[in-house]
């Protein structure tokens, strides 16, 4: 059991990394594209400013863990 | 060479070179302590197990259909290579302390130093298991990073020459200086990994739900300066931010006297 929780944990530090907003942020961006293109909406600008807005909400959450 | 394949190349290049300069001061530290046998024999056998990882996975991957394979492929390349960039913008805005390669180095002899010897079939196993780590576990990002670029681009190939040609580059460097590339602009070079990770995972997630980029392949260059200008621009922010921040707590200092 605690193989797999280390292997689980290693994983999760490995790809999702120091903030889960941004994993959240970019599986929530590509549902509302996936969304959007079943609406005919060719939303391809849609990801590139999410994922600005994504880094820059995560970087100012790390400023703030410093204070 | 398309432009896509040539960011491939650069970009598992720059990764590689990377890792390869971070697990690079990790076998220099172990070998100028301990002896070189065993931790080159650690860092060809972690080399061999991260190419065995890309030779098993590389096929099974490739069997997906494209769109799903894009999708998976795109998103999880986009999570890991804004991980990177968030890093790297921390750290250029002051945020986060810069990588100090000659400090770690320091630091892994003095461990290295202090530990016992344990030498069984002619092997000393702190030095071995200390180097093996070193190399497979910075490794293992670039063998993901040519995982997940190769199969997305049908080419494998081409991506782990990309990471070899860091690989010697590196080993070449670390053999001539026999000292920690302290000089390698670590950060910088990751800036540019992450922009390029995540250009290519929004390129790709965003293809796999189906859409047509404007432009085809060619939107990879306009994705990449778009990302880095605004990284920039988040940079700058935060770099204004902390001057604001420090200046506010010298006046605060200053009328607490």
């Amino acid at each position: 059991m605690t193989f797999i929780k280390n292997f689980l944990l290693f994983w999760y530090d490995f790809i999702v990394g120091d903030d889960w907003v941004i994993a959240v942020g970019v599986v929530l961006a590509l549902i509302i594209t996936s969304l959007l293109v079943r609406s005919q909406i060719n939303a391809w600008w849609l990801m590139p400013l999410a994922v600005i807005v994504l880094l820059a909400i995560s970087v100012l959450r790390e400023t703030r863990k410093g204070h | 060479m398309t432009t896509s394949a040539v960011i491939l190349v650069l970009s598992t290049f720059l990764a590689c070179a990377v890792e390869g300069v971070e697990a690079l001061t990790v076998v220099l530290a172990v070998g100028v302590t301990r002896g070189w046998r065993s931790p080159l024999i650690a860092a060809g056998a972690a080399t061999l197990a991260l190419a065995a990882l890309i030779i098993i996975f590389g096929p099974a991957l490739s069997l997906l259909p494209i769109d799903a394979l894009r999708l998976v492929v795109g998103t999880v390349l986009l999570i890991f290579g804004m991980g990177w960039l968030r890093k790297a913008i921390l750290r250029a805005s002051g945020y986060k302390a810069l990588r100090d390669e000659a400090a770690l180095y320091n630091k892994q002899i003095e461990q290295a130093r202090t530990a016992g010897t344990e030498v069984r079939a002619g092997m000393d196993w702190y030095a071995f298991t200390l180097a093996f780590k070193g190399v497979f576990l910075e490794g293992l990002e670039v063998a993901f990073i040519v995982l997940t670029f190769g199969t997305s681009q049908h080419s494998i190939p081409l991506a782990s020459l990309g990471a070899v040609l860091a690989l010697l580059a590196v080993v070449i460097a670390g053999a001539l200086v026999h000292q920690p590339l302290s000089r390698v602009p670590e950060n910088t070079l990751k800036f540019s990994v992450g922009l390029m990770l995540s250009a290519f995972g929004i390129f790709w997630s965003v293809e796999g739900t189906g859409i047509a980029w404007p432009g085809a392949d060619l939107s990879i260059l306009g994705i990449l300066v778009f990302l880095t200008l605004a990284s920039l621009g988040i940079v700058t922010m935060l770099r204004r931010m902390r001057e604001r921040q420090t200046l506010t707590t010298a006046g605060a200092a200053g009328m607490g006297r």
